[in-house]
């Protein structure tokens, strides 16, 4: 078992009030496990991402708990993280074009943030041009600017930087947003490449893109408003969804090979409901076509089948 | 970079003609004669004696030729180094007045400029999320940054001066002392620059201070910093990047801020009553001295030009952007 999180809440600190952008996670990540984590905007996806590395000054740790190889987390003191950061737990930020100092050439910038977090640069300098051509870069990069670099190549090159110290979890965050679409295969095959080669143990991939997920994760978890609708293993949630937003979710995408255009693709109807005051109950009874009385009381996280967790009435039955 | 060297160059020489131009045009087309007046003040009545006068001395200034031959002949003794006689202290040459002045400008302006801009910007980022500081001592640099040059000046001059008698608030020097290299003299040179030192340091100060704070909140919000921060680097290596990127505004500020600078000693002079170029053109300009009038801005406008020159140089040195930008990636 590589993550634990258990119900983890961290909420935005407004002037009109708490956004609850996560509001009860729990879910467990396996050693080599590749999880995608997908959901709308707002759904608190990237929350969950950053909650797992640092939070920013406006997110407020509310509850719940994450543990790591065993050991706890303690994402609410910012010192005691500091010693996990980039060991054990790494991110490919969502900015990834622009993490990079502007006026350091990349070599001295990796040199100077290696050597501020305790490791030799020499020693870990063969790996560090193995890596840069395992991703088709040349180790010349090392004596550019980042302007000199074009986008995917700051995103390669950033991935190599994150993932140097073979943390224990990775969490790279709408990495391919940015990306046209053949860099985006290529950086998604990557980063299964680093797990393979066991540089990240394991790995959580925040998008929006599911037919992305659907290529390279093991597993994928839906979170919706805040809470987690279903997570379970890709072809599960791709063939066999349980819970109705997923079901909704996955019958909006395309199908590959479909040449039918009688047939327009359906959205869903309705917005996600706003998490400054949460509703109560389970939070997609406002737009679920299945919704019925009992939706009025917070559904719990159900393991329905094994490695198959979802989060609605319906479903338990 | 030679290129863009040579590119630059090519730039501040047509700036330069530019602006000697119409820095000879200003005052001939002013209104006033500049003879006229001196000459009344001579009151010659006898009015064949004042015409001959008259001619004599238009043909020494030169204002008898045509005006393209004034301008002409006025390029010709620009780089002879002869920017014609002074009106005002007939017949010294403008050269030797305008290099009188000049030590007391330059070591009145080169100290405040720089010092306020190090201090300033070390202030600055080091107050840059400080709450104490940032609620204490930023306010005192609002004010600083919007008080006029002159009017701190005149307060500092009647304050320390003339109430508390502290500091001489007039003059370069003792009039009881002649220039000299003794200590005597030297001491009393020092005790009368402090005032208009501290008067255009402060007022810049403040400035600096500010900007640099604003530019180091900026950076520290900037996606590297957050990033760095992820990976756990610690708060002296993102505030080292922050600072660094933050100082290429600042210079970019300085740049643009020497010619107002330069404005600025001109009142502040004149309130201290300071031997340097801002009391000179003060003078020049009330006795229609426009031989002095002209030498003096064409010193201004070399020294700003200069300054610029070297700032942008500076520039491409330390910014990479500019530099792959300029050089066509060959950096």
């Amino acid at each position: 078992m590589t993550l634990r999180v258990k119900d983890l809440k961290v909420y935005y600190q407004t002037l009109r009030g708490d956004v609850h952008a996560l509001d009860g996670v729990t879910f467990d990540l396996e050693d080599g496990e590749i999880m995608g984590l997908a959901g709308e905007s707002g759904c608190g996806k990237s929350t969950l991402g950053k909650s797992l590395i640092r939070l920013d000054s406006r997110m407020r740790h509310v509850g719940g708990s994450i543990e790591l190889d065993g050991k706890d987390v303690p994402i609410a003191d910012d010192d005691a993280m500091v010693p996990l950061r980039y060991h054990e737990i790494s991110l490919i930020p969502q900015y990834a074009m622009s993490a990079l100092n502007p006026t350091r050439k990349i070599g001295r910038l990796v040199t100077e943030l290696l050597r501020a977090r305790g490791v030799r640069p020499g020693d870990i300098e063969d790996e560090l041009k193995r890596r840069l051509e395992l991703v088709g870069l040349s180790t010349d990069v090392l004596n550019r600017f980042p302007i000199e670099l074009s986008g995917g190549m700051k995103q390669r090159v950033v991935m190599v930087i994150s993932t140097l110290l073979n943390p224990s979890l990775l969490i790279a965050d709408e990495v391919t947003s940015a990306l046209d679409v053949s860099t985006q295969r290529s950086v998604a095959e990557s980063l299964v490449e680093f797990r393979d080669r066991e540089y990240v143990r394991s790995m959580v991939f925040v998008t929006h893109d599911i037919s992305l997920v659907y290529q390279m994760a093991d597993t994928i978890m839906v979170m919706y408003a805040g809470r987690i609708a279903e997570k379970a293993p890709v072809k599960t949630i791709i063939d066999a969804p349980r819970h109705p937003y997923t079901q909704m979710l996955i019958s909006a995408l395309p199908e590959v090979g479909s040449t039918s255009t009688e047939e327009r693709l359906e959205g869903i109807p309705g917005k996600p409901p706003g998490l400054l005051n949460p509703p109560t109950g389970c939070r997609f009874k406002d737009r679920c076509p299945m919704a019925f009385d009992k939706c009025a009381e917070q559904p719990p996280l159900l393991e329905i089948e094994p490695g198959h967790w979802a989060a609605c009435w319906k479903t338990g039955e | 970079m030679w290129r863009y060297i040579g590119r630059k160059s090519v730039i501040y020489m047509l700036t330069f003609v530019i602006a000697v131009t119409i820095n000879w045009m200003i005052p001939r087309f002013m209104p006033g004669d500049p003879v006229r007046s001196m000459l009344s003040r001579a009151s010659v009545s006898d009015p064949a004696a004042l015409e001959r006068m008259n001619n004599y001395y238009n043909e020494i200034f030169g204002l008898d030729t045509p005006l393209y031959e004034q301008y002409l002949s006025f390029w010709a003794g620009l780089f002879r180094g002869d920017l014609g006689v002074s009106i005002m202290l007939y017949p010294k040459p403008v050269t030797d007045v305008i290099m009188g002045a000049i030590p007391y400008t330059l070591a009145l302006l080169l100290p405040a400029i720089l010092l306020s801009w190090i201090v300033g910007n070390r202030f600055g980022a080091f107050a840059a999320r400080s709450k104490i500081l940032d609620n204490s001592i930023l306010p005192v640099g609002y004010i600083l940054t919007a008080t006029p040059y002159m009017w701190l000046a005149l307060l500092l001059a009647w304050s320390v001066g003339i109430v508390a008698g502290l500091l001489p608030a007039s003059g370069g020097y003792s009039f009881s002392l002649r220039p000299d290299f003794s200590w005597v003299f030297i001491s009393d040179l020092i005790l009368h620059w402090i005032l208009p030192f501290l008067s255009m340091f402060l007022v810049a100060l403040g400035g600096w201070a500010i900007g640099m704070r604003n530019m180091i909140i900026y950076e520290l919000e900037a996606d590297y910093s957050n990033y760095l921060q992820a990976l756990g680097a610690p708060r002296r290596l993102i505030r080292r990047y922050a600072f660094r990127n933050a100082m290429l505004p600042q210079i970019t500020g300085l740049a643009v801020q020497l010619g107002t600078i330069i404005a600025g000693s001109l009142l502040t002079e004149i309130v201290f009553n300071y031997p340097g170029l801002g009391s000179l053109i003060l003078d020049s300009i009330n006795n229609n001295d426009f031989f002095l009038l002209q030498g003096i801005f064409l010193f201004v406008v070399v020294g700003v030009l200069i300054a610029n020159f070297i700032i942008d140089i500076v520039y491409v040195l330390i910014d990479p952007r500019t530099r792959v930008q300029m050089t066509g990636g060959a950096a």
